[in-house]
């Protein structure tokens, strides 16, 4: 990809206001011929809670895995506040391809928790949550520790610090790769999935800090779940996607209580049913 | 011809006064070959092609080539480039060079088997580069491969004796000096043999010793 006039990308189809955290702007992706999503426009405020559900394939973990930057958009913009994820402006003013440095400066932004944890397997649970703030971030030891410490007590691992990972539950370990995440203070935390590798009775205590983190913090959240009733609570707006497209949006009520589109509502009634 | 005894208790120590400079050519080209072949691992996986390609080809190249033809380049041949090494220096480096091209390939098969999930929470974490490869990566990629590098440290051992080629007095230059000078090949060569197995058995078996704890290890964890 090469230079993109300034021209092309200053109209941005959907109005954005001082309040937007994301934007998708006419974002694509294609894995060799196949297109798994589809001119995504979506918009995501700051402090923003964002239910994304749609059956599996629809594209959802490629949406957050773009803003995590994991995964090149294949054509559109991702804007970040006032700047580009994947491009960045050259001297001239035009945008250009970005390079590590600034997706890195880019990413401190954001924070993400995956659905098989991707713990440090290495690393006690306190350096696991430790080590980012301290290499990353260039926090003293002390501060660094200080502040881990506290994540892991609230995400209830207080006894647990110098355990290792493969010490610990399901529901354990997804609390430390929240803790983890979390410490880093990004404005945007993306949870894929984060309790359907658990086992049934351990996915109540994820929910839990997730809950308490989406009430106390004013960090944006963006959460891709099978979890409807969850999703409902904690969500400000579901978006509903089907095959690479948003099928439907709009408040929990809106989604749940009257979905329009025949594909959202047979897509609740499967879930209802199981 | 028979064996003496006599002889071959006179003649041990001065055999085995090449010990230390053994051990040392040892230990030096296996150092080359631990670094630079997490040399030749980071080049090989760079973005650009060409390095990728350069590298591979190197390795390919000092893979299909008998470390003695190395040997020989590199001593009697890089001088005529103006590229004049002693020969312990060219020793160290021909083995250690050669060896890095086989410790390459353990590494990449330490790295291969480390989960794509933890480059990817590297990343999330906003690791750098340099700090995914030596906090997240290598930390994983190496404890596992532990015994592999071992086997080669044996093998690099065994290679010693080709220094003799050029002059390096190691075990098989002492017993054939030796021999020479006394007309008795036996008790020389023989003991050149019993030092090798002295060496290499043990180590031999603490790497099995590794080997087998680092599967215990994977069997817990
Ligand atoms: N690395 C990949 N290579 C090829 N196809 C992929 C890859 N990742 C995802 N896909 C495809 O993209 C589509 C969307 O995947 P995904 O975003 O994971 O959906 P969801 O999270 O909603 O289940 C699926 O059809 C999936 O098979
Ligand atoms: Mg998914």
């Amino acid at each position: 990809m090469g230079v993109i006039e300034k021209e092309l990308y200053t109209i941005d189809p959907v109005k954005e206001t001082t309040e937007t955290l994301v934007h998708y702007v006419n974002v694509s992706k294609s894995y060799g011929d196949v297109r798994v999503l589809k001119n995504l426009n979506l918009e995501v405020k700051k402090g923003e809670k964002l239910g994304l559900i749609g059956p599996s394939g629809s594209g959802k973990t490629t949406i957050i895995r773009m803003l995590m930057t994991l995964e090149k958009p294949t054509s559109g913009f991702i804007k970040f506040e006032d700047e580009y994820l994947w491009h960045k402006e050259n001297k001239k003013g035009q945008l250009v391809e970005a390079d590590e440095k600034h997706l890195r400066k880019m990413r401190t932004n954001i924070g993400m928790v995956f659905q098989h944890f991707n713990l440090f397997p290495h690393m006690t649970i306190l350096r696991n949550v430790m080590e980012a703030p301290v290499r990353v971030l260039g926090l003293p030891k002390e501060e660094a520790k200080e502040r881990s410490v506290e994540m892991l007590t609230k995400v209830g691992l207080r006894d647990h610090l110098d355990k290792y990972p493969e010490q610990l539950s399901g529901g354990q370990k997804q609390r430390v790769a929240i803790a983890r995440a979390v410490v880093m203070q990004p404005k945007v935390m993306l949870f894929d999935e984060v309790t359907s590798a658990l086992d049934p009775e351990l996915v109540g205590e994820v929910l839990e800090v997730i809950r308490e983190l989406a009430n106390e913090t004013d960090m944006a959240m963006i959460l891709v779940t099978h979890e409807m009733d969850f999703a409902k609570e904690i969500s400000d707006r579901i978006v509903f996607l089907h095959d690479g497209k948003i099928e439907e949006e709009g408040t929990p009520n809106e989604i749940f209580e009257n979905p329009r589109s025949l594909r959202l509502q047979n897509f609740l009634k499967r879930f209802l049913r199981q | 011809m028979t064996w003496s005894w006599d002889f071959a208790v006179e003649i041990f120590p001065v055999i085995a006064s090449a010990l230390w400079l053994v051990l040392a050519v040892t230990f030096g080209a296996y150092l080359v070959a631990v670094v630079f072949g997490l040399v030749l691992t980071f080049l090989r996986r760079t973005k650009y092609k060409l390095i990728t390609y350069i590298t591979n080809g190197f390795i390919e190249f000092v893979r299909s080539t008998p470390p003695l033809i190395q040997l020989f380049f590199v001593y009697f041949a890089l001088p005529t480039v103006g590229i004049s090494l002693d020969k312990y220096t060219a020793g160290i480096l021909t083995l250690g060079i050669h060896y890095s091209t086989y410790l390459a390939e353990v590494y990449r098969s330490g790295i291969d088997a480390v989960p794509i999930g933890q480059w990817e929470a590297a990343k999330a974490m906003n690791f750098s580069k340099v700090q995914t490869w030596f906090r997240v990566i290598l930390p994983q990629a190496i404890p596992p491969v532990i015994p592999m590098m071992g086997n080669y440290l044996i093998v690099l051992f065994k290679e010693t004796p080709l220094l003799m080629a050029i002059g390096v007095h190691e075990f098989l230059q002492e017993a054939k000096l030796i021999g020479a000078a006394h007309f008795k090949y036996l008790e020389a060569y023989t003991i050149v043999g019993l030092l090798f197995l002295l060496l290499s058995y043990p180590s031999a078996l603490l790497i099995n010793y590794l080997e087998k704890r680092s599967k215990m290890k994977k069997v817990r964890g």
